[in-house]
């Protein structure tokens, strides 16, 4: 079975926002909420100063604290591509897994519900890429297995630095950003 | 440097996480209060206090289902999704502490009640006659060490739970200590003691729970220095995360109303009065309960502003 991840080349993102509006275009996010978005993060001391422009939304992390947290079950792994998702009938809306996501992935949804990135499981279903890849003007995402060695995710993390967003967590995130 | 920009603002989210308002402290305070009530109560049954007339065994099951039920409503006050409230029994899931309190809630109510049968109210026991029938049913020896077992083992769980349940979110750096279980856990004895110090009749208990709750206290001061030594010696986040309460935007309220007003006042207070210096008076008890609820009110927060650096 497929464990899908994301990888990002943070050399080519320009932080054009394309991803978020087809993000919310495809899953009907409502007005004001977003599940994915642009970090621009300075760092060093000037004039040494090093600027990286991130798409971010939920890692969907092979260990998810938002999972195991979850008094129900709604949060859960589903077996299709290793994808974190939240079944709306399920979910409380408790919001224990808001408190235990590092990344402050989640919102709730005006329904009621946790709401997140699901990596857009509806299309990647039917073959397609998640529609902040499907659009991105630069190319900078990938989305494909991670464990399968030939895919373009697999090839570019063999090939290029990368990093992942707040490893210390041990969430063990699955979205990478090449530098 | 650091500088983080982002084009996101969830509500409840951004800048900060406040998922969760007054209904959680309110929730953890009132359950920790009802875990020690039944560690107390169990305590008294366990010897054989129950049998005495003015016992303040036959009260606190009763007001302990009405406070833990308060708190509940509290709980579900807060919820996002309130009719799919139903859903917490449908399932269990093992790793998730909110699961194990739903669960452990429910057991609750059931080892109150066979306290209140085994020594139910003067008033109640007037109104209907067959109440003695029914607690000498339950007055057998073994009958009577498994309702106190259960009660003081249920109590230490849910004292502990209402600790575990934030220390298992560890993106929060501030609430990653396994020392917040004991604490929530003394805390919520000393409440217990506290209150049940301001309803009993019986000047002897009343002695008692006043010297119990100046333990519980000292043994609370402890824990709170061991929980801000374990951040204090922990990682980078965590450092940040005890600096909160360390000369940051939550330190007065932390040693104010927490240290100050919550322990160490009331325990002075009571130290006077159980060496009969002064005469004991409902100040002490009513500060340590204030305490517990503002423990629980800057954990809460605290926890909800630390994290882990970004980036």
């Amino acid at each position: 079975m497929a464990r899908f991840g994301m990888v990002i080349d943070t050399r080519t993102c320009v932080g054009c926002t394309d991803c978020v509006v087809a993000c919310k275009t495809e899953n009907g996010v409502p007005e004001g909420l977003n599940r994915d978005w642009i970090a621009t993060e300075t760092t060093g001391r000037f004039p040494t100063l090093h600027l990286e422009i991130r798409t971010e939304r939920c890692n969907h992390c092979d260990n998810p604290p938002c999972v195991s947290c979850c008094p129900t079950g709604a949060s859960h792994v589903e077996p299709f591509g290793a994808i974190v998702i939240v079944t709306h009938e399920l979910c409380i809306g408790c919001k224990a897994c808001h408190a235990s996501c590092p990344y402050d992935a989640r919102f709730v949804h005006p329904e009621g519900y946790a709401d997140k990135c699901t990596f857009c499981i509806h299309r990647v279903k039917d073959g397609q890429d998640p529609a902040c890849v499907a659009v991105c003007p630069t190319h900078c995402m990938m989305f494909g297995d991670l464990d399968d060695p030939n895919s373009q995710v697999s090839r570019q993390l063999a090939s290029r630095a990368h990093h992942a967003l707040i490893a210390a967590a041990g969430t063990e995130p699955r979205i990478f950003y090449l530098t | 440097m650091t500088d983080l920009v982002l084009t996101r603002h969830n509500e409840l989210i951004d800048p900060l996480v406040r998922v969760w308002g007054w209904e959680i402290p309110v929730y953890l305070f009132l359950g920790g209060w009802v875990a020690g009530m039944m560690i107390i109560v169990g305590y008294f049954v366990l010897r054989g206090r129950h049998r005495e007339e003015t016992c303040v065994c036959s009260v606190l099951p009763g007001l302990s289902a009405i406070i833990l039920s308060l708190g509940m409503l509290a709980l579900f006050l807060d919820l996002e999704h309130k009719l799919y409230v139903w859903r917490l029994y449908t399932t269990f899931q093992v790793a998730s502490p909110m699961s194990w309190g739903a669960w452990i809630l429910l057991l609750v109510y059931p080892a109150l009640a066979a306290v209140f049968v085994l020594r139910p109210p003067e008033l109640l026991r007037g109104i209907w006659p067959g109440f003695d029938r029914l607690s000498a049913r339950f007055g057998e020896p073994r009958v009577v060490r498994f309702i106190a077992a259960t009660n003081i083992v249920l109590g230490v769980g849910l004292g502990i739970y209402t600790g575990i349940l934030l220390s298992a979110l560890g993106a929060r750096p501030f609430w990653s200590s396994a020392i917040l279980g004991p604490l929530f856990l003394v805390s919520g004895l000393s409440s217990a003691a506290a209150f049940t110090h301001l309803v009993a009749r019986h000047v002897e208990e009343r002695e008692l729970l006043a010297r119990s709750d100046n333990v519980f206290l000292v043994i609370e001061l402890f824990v709170v220095g061991l929980f801000l030594v374990g951040l204090l010696s922990s990682s980078q986040a965590q450092v940040a995360a005890a600096r909160l309460v360390l000369g940051g935007p939550l330190t007065a309220a932390f040693w104010v109303l927490v240290v100050g007003v919550g322990i160490v006042i009331p325990l002075v207070i009571q130290v006077l009065a159980v060496s009969h210096r002064i005469r004991h008076t409902p100040l002490g008890p009513l500060l340590v309960m204030a305490g517990g609820l503002a423990l629980r009110f800057v954990v809460v927060a605290a926890g909800q502003v630390s994290h882990w650096p970004k980036g």
